[in-house]
């Protein structure tokens, strides 16, 4: 078997590299902490952002890895070092780096010196022997909230506990308001209740049940975690699949955001009572999900990816059967959503609530919808073209405002772009097989991948070991920045527009979680 | 307003016929495995080396299970399977009142039984349940959601979701129960005023799905629930809107043997 190409290309004290490829473990620079966070921060300033940021075991101490993104460029950057018990928190100036140092701090037993909100983040077991990083006595007995929340005092200052048990289907969390009358002076949002040992079950792969754990990560985005696991596989693998797989993968891909952005639009008009497009974009979304079952048997993608290519295929008849279908299904749906984005009604509630300024969606490192609605002109299917959208481009959409009315918009934008796309490509596969497995994995090799999910960029890190197995796995789901976002969309806001803020967001907490 | 008429009346209606009629699902929707162990091979146990929860018991042997609390209804069992001796068949009743029912073998339909007389009276003709996610990833959630909405509509069985256990006949639980959720789970159920009626709807929350064996999870909600018995088990991964409402109207003895079976397989 031939051994797959691995980049190693310097730039500095960075590593360059691009989404999906492979490189050598072991040429990711390894410089001083101080150089690190120098590093890591003038890349924030200068307008890059942190896709990832993780921490392993070796040699008894702990190494920190940056994936830093040039989005104008579609480059990536590499770079690690070394750390001790403590080293100076990144997030004291740079806030997109604070949930990644807290899960750190909670994985690997190191502190972030001056981090300003340091708090556990899933209330998950330490992964080595060290002293509790947040100086809890037993920290394998504690569950989330289990430590002092902010809490503002004063005079008719009130506190509203809500979750992890919510009113209606929804995952657990919970949220902590600290108001004064109807107006929200801060939200702390608690996960963790949802941590299931995603990425520790990845580990030592890959194995028969790694695509359904991945699958599971978030089962609202299966077809993006899938797909950015397989993607990684193929890359350590040296495999690229067929044009015609990498087409139906971009087809699932884009069903599952046309579904969850149109059960969304009718979530968000039931959060304002506006009946007519909650009960149809109810209904319609199950058209996008049907859809996405015509192809694999499955509403959510389920059993459509395997690494190599994926395991249905459609005739040509029954493509274009399923284009025309999408299309009159969005044709439907943008009638039910525009029922409700013309109502004057609906569109006050919108506006100018759970605002999220440009600057402030820019320093927390907000991704997808939530971070183009602030008017930042990010996507990956762009900036870091894969698969597919390397050879097809779906126009990406912003809006500036940052409010619910600007997330709405923009959802609803999205929707129109990718049924085009997914009606296209499915008038015009291209021919050819849909793949075949590919060989073991390069050993000692790295590779980043990033997927557009629905809610924004997904990250994946795989590092194999000396056999080629995976030793280190790193999960990055959206909504692990986006959490913030929504916690600063209430700051000022009325505490009864939370329902309504949430779902513009509508974040994931298994994926937060893993 | 006339605009919102007028789509109103071009929308026409929306719910599905079934239970009056048999339900329509894709031509590749996957139901119960359906096995016939006589095209096994010697010795072959491909499907059980693919499978990914490890559902397939005496792979290639005459008493060849699967064990639809694990099942992901996945197609990598069938995919491997170099006879036929396994494919994921059409039927979406997958409901039912014991853990050893679900597994099955063969070809034969899995019905639940009804709940008994007194309690069937107690819940007249309404059920009201409080649900608990339990790591569940949002799949089981979604479709519990989908049960409601105006093609599947619950709420024409009198069957609905309430947001307080004080209201609630009974809790659905899905997830593989994270040792996160364990409390709230268990203090949720204490919540619901009895009799109460315990549901697990999906793979993790029957089995642990693709998570069981973590060290994080609990494996599902009968051991988690420790002692409370669970009155329904709901597979799939996850289980269709119209197996959920299969389950629960078979639970409250509204569906005969035959009513809302599977119309005969599409040539």
């Amino acid at each position: 078997m031939e051994t797959p190409a691995i980049s190693s290309r310097r730039a500095g004290d960075v590593l360059e590299t691009w989404n999906g490829e492979a490189v050598d473990r072991a040429a990711i620079p390894v410089v001083p902490i101080a150089r690190f966070r120098a590093l890591v921060l003038g890349v924030l300033r200068a307008g890059g952002r942190l896709s990832a940021l993780f921490g392993r075991e070796e040699d008894g101490g702990v190494v920190l890895t940056a994936v830093l993104a040039d989005d104008p460029e579609g480059r990536l950057g590499l770079v690690s070092a070394r750390v001790g018990a403590s080293y100076p928190a990144l997030s004291s100036e740079a806030p997109a780096a604070q949930a990644f140092e807290r899960e750190i701090a909670e994985q690997l037993g190191v502190v972030p010196e001056g981090h300003p909100w340091l708090k556990p983040l899933r209330f998950e077991p330490q992964r080595r022997a060290a002293p509790d990083a947040f100086g809890r006595k037993d920290p394998r007995a504690t569950i989330p909230g289990e430590y002092p929340f902010f809490a503002v005092e004063g005079e008719e200052v009130h506190e509203v506990a809500v979750g992890p048990v919510h009113a209606g289907v929804i995952e657990p969390g919970h949220f902590r308001f600290q108001c004064h009358g109807e107006r929200v002076f801060h939200l702390e949002i608690v996960l963790g209740y949802q941590h299931r040992g995603a990425e520790a079950l990845l580990r030592g792969g890959p194995g028969r049940r790694s695509v359904a754990v991945a699958e599971s990560i978030a089962g609202d985005t299966a077809v993006g975690h899938a797909l950015a696991y397989v993607k990684g596989l193929e890359s350590l693998a040296g495999a690229t699949p067929p044009a015609r797989a990498l087409a139906l993968r971009g087809v699932a891909l884009e069903l599952e955001r046309v579904a969850n952005h149109v059960g969304d639009l009718g979530a968000l008009a039931n959060d304002v009572g506006f009946l007519p497009t909650a009960s149809y974009c109810g209904a319609l979304r199950a058209d996008f999900l049907n859809a996405s079952a015509e192809l694999c048997g499955s509403r959510f993608g389920r059993g459509l990816l395997v690494p190599g290519g994926v395991r249905f295929d459609l005739g040509a008849e029954e493509a274009r059967a399923l284009g025309a279908r999408v299309r009159a299904s969005w044709e439907k749906a943008r009638a039910a959503a525009s029922l409700l984005l013309e109502a004057p009604s609906a569109r006050a509630r919108f506006e100018g609530t759970g605002t999220v300024t440009r600057e402030v969606a820019a320093e927390l490192g907000l991704v997808g919808p939530a971070a183009r609605a602030s008017g930042l002109d990010r996507d990956v299917r762009r900036d870091h073209a894969f698969g597919i959208y390397r050879f097809v481009h779906v126009p990406v959409t912003t809006a500036d405002s940052g409010d619910v009315l600007a997330r709405a918009l923009v959802r609803f934008l999205e929707c129109e772009r990718s049924v085009e796309f997914t009606a296209g490509q499915l008038e015009h596969l291209p021919g050819g097989d849909v793949g075949a497995a590919p060989g073991p994995l390069a050993p000692d090799a790295l590779v980043v991948t990033l997927v557009e999910g629905w809610r924004g960029e997904i990250a994946h890190v795989a590092a194999t070991d000396a056999a080629g197995r995976l030793a280190t796995y790193k999960v990055k789901d959206p909504s692990f920045h986006n959490w913030m976002g929504l916690a600063m969309a209430l700051r000022d806001g009325q505490i009864s527009d939370f329902p309504l803020c949430n779902k513009s967001f509508n974040l994931s907490y298994a994926g937060h979680d893993l | 307003m006339i605009d919102i008429l007028k789509f109103r009346l071009g929308y026409g209606r929306q719910t599905v016929a079934w239970p009056d009629g048999p339900p329509r699902f894709p031509a590749r929707f996957r139901g119960r495995p359906v096995l016939d162990p006589a095209r096994c091979g010697d010795g072959c146990a491909a499907c059980a080396d693919a499978c990914p929860t490890e559902a397939i018991r005496d792979a290639g042997r005459p008493s060849m299970a699967v064990d639809l609390g694990r099942c992901l209804f996945c197609p990598d069992c069938a995919a491997a399977c170099p006879s036929g001796a396994i494919r994921l068949g059409h039927d979406h009743r997958l409901a039912s009142r014991s853990r050893e029912a679900l597994v099955v073998s063969g070809d034969q339909p899995l019905l639940a039984d009804a709940l008994g007389a007194e309690l069937r009276r107690t819940l007249g003709r309404s059920l009201k349940l409080r649900q608990v996610s339990a790591g569940g990833c949002n799949g089981c959630e979604a479709e519990l959601n989908a049960s409601g909405n105006i093609q599947f509509d619950a709420g024409r069985f009198g069957i609905q979701f309430v947001a307080s256990p004080r209201h609630a006949d009974g809790i659905v639980v899905t997830g593989p129960v994270s040792e996160n959720m364990a409390l709230a789970l268990r203090k949720t159920w204490e919540a619901v005023p009895p009799p109460r009626v315990v549901i697990a709807v999906g793979a993790c929350a029957i089995s642990g799905g693709p998570f069981r064996g973590s060290p994080v999870v609990q494996d599902g909600a009968a051991p988690a629930l420790n002692g409370v018995p669970v009155d329904l088990w709901i597979p799939g991964c996850p289980p269709h809107p119209i197996t959920f409402l299969d389950g629960l109207l078979r639970l409250l003895g509204r569906l005969g043997p035959r009513d809302g079976a599977p119309a005969a397989p599409r040539t």
